[in-house]
């Protein structure tokens, strides 16, 4: 074989790349799409909330409304939408939570980026859109269609920045949620009633029930942790009936003023290891998948699984009658329940948006009086007015009566996640080291508060 | 699916470059103008160059600004590869690459090896049917493969059921959720899909050998394992040189099985490269870090497969 001179292809190769590295680094990334955040002035005129005689517009929307009841409302609005504004096509998109948070960052810098996006509240994602000017404020519709009325601040506060995405929780809104949600604990009522129980009130009676089913041989608490995230709702809880709620809040919206670990932060994290040491978890929660855990409540595996109330329309549908809701017992002496929860995911305006009254008349409409009614029959949880769409009685039933309850009488905590750009990771990794007894509760702590302070000490 | 062109591009590469050492000498030059071979080849480069060494270039670019996809980046040099060297995070995923390299490409060519020799020196029925089957897992997409594995190594997956029913319950556990066994069992899957490609490239050599070879040294007395040390290990070098190279190749930025399993857990025990470029750059949104580590990871491939290349066939080197 004839010897290759290999140094000079790999001599020229590198020249080459070297030549088009330089010709390329005449302009920044990024310099290319940046629209200098004039774009995101808010309404290109007067705001028009008539929108039948703009001609014809084609909405590009991506959402997140994969499951089941969701997904449901999702295409009755739509098409509900489109029969009173025939000059309008909705071109939907529709991804899972993961996929969505992933591919949205590249969409919004793209030429063909959407018009209305789901946007996860945290920091990583709608904060840092906002600091990008990639989002729209939505201040002057509001005003118009008198969102402001419609929701309470409590709820809107979620998807409210300042206009360098630096401060959440103040400054303008950028997004309305459609549903409510709501960690709580599911159960089986057969299984509950097998084991001669009736529904916790205290966690004192959480702990005897979980020791009466581990002892009948039934899982106690399920929960599949392979992804990651849901432990950190399952720590929600804990740490709602453990820590202060402001401190919680503060923990969670990123702002300084509060320690990952303080004895109460320690204490929580020392009370989810404990779970774990006392077998109340099926084997091998790092595992297992979120999905199968929720199927494992509904093939009458286990008593309890902590989780979200968007699990609910697909529990019923699974379940029927057996499967019941109840909102985290509270904290021993508090005044009311705390637990993680919040809205849903809010809808968006992106800058791309051209015709933003079309858009905006979108998002009015899907988050109307009648939009919720469509939410509750397609069983989801309304955000606004929860309590006047309750259904009679059922699984439904119990959650109504558990988010009413919590975020009446209670306080209705934020996702932890929501603090800093990486804290979704950290948590993550973790909670999968605490349960895996990898880490101590106090590493833990030391962790996360590792993550926020680096955060909330570089001013954001 | 870059990364499965990229696999395809890889073959079509080896391949070439494992024929080409039994090439045809030099013809001499047609006497057309210099221009015409660079005309021809032209179509071929620009794409080349479009799809190829326009990213690549790009890449470089990012790794050397702050860059968070969205807004303009600020050039910082070298600081991210700074970063990448003082990152014990990502050392640790560097190092987790080149675990899953004994799983994805040592075990396999050392099984393959002792496969290909029973296949081809035993009379077996159904040779290509066999010959199918291990090569199977190759052609799967391999987020099938990893959606398929979940379920297996699952807490009551077929894995532990089948443990438990033999009575070895003491072994079954979380396979993909235990810190210590998550990386193996990752691993084995690679073992699982690359055996298959081993064991056909490495057949494929064997058949080269004159059956006379074997016949002379069975006169001289030397038995099976002394044949494979002697006669067939030395045969087959350069299909071990390419199934080495394209198997450590897949090894090292292997990621969607470890998307698809692990997502990098439990806590960080599966992280490789591939896998911390894709978060970086779209979780958290640390573009410019995440294109340092792409091409930290590029340019450690390249060494790798030059090395083994080197080492495993010297043929390539010198003159036969």
């Amino acid at each position: 074989m004839e010897r290759r001179p290999p140094r000079t292809t790999a001599a020229r190769a590198a020249a080459l790349l070297a030549a088009a590295g330089l010709a390329l680094t005449a302009c920044a990334p990024g310099s290319g799409n940046d629209d200098g955040g004039g774009g995101s002035a808010g309404p290109t005129g007067p705001v028009e909330t008539d929108i039948s005689g703009l001609g014809d517009v084609t909405l590009t929307v991506w959402d997140q409304e994969v499951r089941g009841g969701q997904d449901e409302q999702m295409t009755q609005l739509n098409d509900a939408f489109t029969a009173q504004y025939p000059n309008v096509t909705i071109e939907r998109v529709s991804q899972s939570f993961d996929d969505l948070s992933t591919t949205l960052r590249l969409a919004l810098t793209g030429d063909d980026a959407p018009d209305v996006v789901q946007t996860n509240n945290a920091r990583a994602t709608m904060g840092q859109f906002v600091e990008a000017g990639q989002l729209v404020p939505l201040d002057a519709w509001a005003e118009e269609y008198g969102w402001r009325d419609r929701y309470p601040e409590s709820v809107l506060q979620y998807s409210t920045y300042s206009d360098d995405g630096a401060v959440f929780g103040e400054g303008s809104l950028y997004g309305l949620p459609q549903v409510g949600e709501v960690v709580g604990v599911y159960y089986s009522r057969s299984a509950l009633e097998g084991l001669g129980l009736e529904v916790p009130t205290t966690w004192d009676e959480m702990s005897v029930a979980a020791e009466a089913a581990a002892a009948s041989g039934l899982t106690p608490m399920l929960l599949g942790n392979i992804e990651g995230w849901p432990a950190g709702h399952v720590f929600g809880v804990v740490q709602g009936a453990t820590v202060d709620p402001a401190e919680i809040t503060e923990l969670g919206l990123g702002n300084p003023g509060a320690s990952w670990t303080s004895p109460e932060n320690v204490e929580a994290l020392t009370t989810l290891a404990s779970w774990q040491e006392q077998g109340w978890f099926n084997e091998g929660v790092n595992g297992t998948e979120y999905d199968a855990a929720w199927q494992q409540l509904t093939q009458g595996q286990g008593l309890f699984l902590i989780a979200g109330s968007w699990l609910a329309p697909d529990i019923e549908a699974a379940m029927g009658e057996d499967a019941g809701f109840f909102a985290p017992p509270p904290a021993e002496g508090a005044e009311g329940v705390a637990t993680t929860g919040g809205t849903g995911i809010p809808f968006a305006m992106t800058t791309a948006a051209e015709e933003r009254d079309v858009a905006a008349a979108y998002i009015d409409f899907i988050t109307s009086d009648d939009a919720m009614q469509v939410l509750a029959d397609t069983g989801n949880l309304p955000v606004v007015d929860t309590a006047s769409y309750a259904p009679e009685s059922g699984l439904l039933a119990d959650v109504y009566t558990a988010f009413d309850e919590v975020s009446t009488q209670g306080s209705l905590l934020p996702y932890l996640d929501y603090a800093t750009p990486t804290m979704g990771e950290t948590l993550n990794q973790t909670l999968q080291g605490l349960l895996a007894g990898e880490v101590t509760p106090e590493q833990a702590a030391e962790a996360l508060e590792a993550d926020y302070a680096e955060f909330t000490s570089s001013g954001g | 699916m870059a990364a499965d062109r990229t696999a395809e591009g890889a073959v079509a590469t080896a391949t070439a470059a494992a024929t080409g050492a039994a090439a045809p000498r030099r013809r001499p030059l047609q006497p057309h103008g210099r221009a015409t071979p660079y005309l021809l080849a032209a179509p071929a480069l620009l794409l080349y160059g479009a799809f190829l060494l326009f990213p690549l270039a790009r890449a470089v670019q990012y790794s050397l600004y702050d860059f968070d996809g969205l807004t303009v980046g600020t050039f910082v040099g070298l600081d991210n590869y700074v970063a990448v060297v003082a990152d014990e995070g990502l050392r640790q995923a560097f190092g987790h690459a080149l675990v899953l390299v004994l799983f994805f490409s040592v075990i396999p060519v050392v099984v393959g090896l002792a496969l290909a020799a029973l296949l081809t020196r035993a009379p077996v029925r159904g040779l290509p049917a066999f010959r199918t089957v291990v090569f199977l897992p190759q052609v799967i997409a391999m987020v099938v493969v990893a959606v398929a594995w979940r379920r297996i190594y699952a807490p009551d997956g077929p894995l532990n059921t089948a443990l438990r029913a033999v009575g070895l319950d003491g072994l079954a556990r979380t396979w993909l959720g235990d810190f210590g066994t998550a990386l193996p069992a990752v691993g084995l899957i690679g073992t699982w899909v690359s055996t298959g490609l081993a064991t056909v490239l490495l057949m494929a050599g064997m058949a080269r050998v004159p059956r006379e070879l074997y016949e002379a040294s069975s006169l001289d007395g030397a038995g099976p394992v002394r044949q494979l040390v002697a006669i067939t290990l030395p045969s087959v070098r350069p299909e071990m040189a390419v199934a080495l190279v394209l198997t450590t190749i897949t090894a090292l930025k292997t990621f969607d099985l470890v998307y698809v399993t692990t997502g990098g857990g439990p806590g960080t025990s599966t992280t490789v490269p591939s896998y911390e470029v894709y978060r970086r750059a779209f979780e958290l949104g640390q573009v410019g870090s995440a294109a340092a580590v792409g091409v930290v990871l590029t340019v450690l491939v390249l060494l790798v497969t030059v090395v083994v290349t080197r080492v495993v066939d010297p043929s390539r080197r010198d003159e036969r």
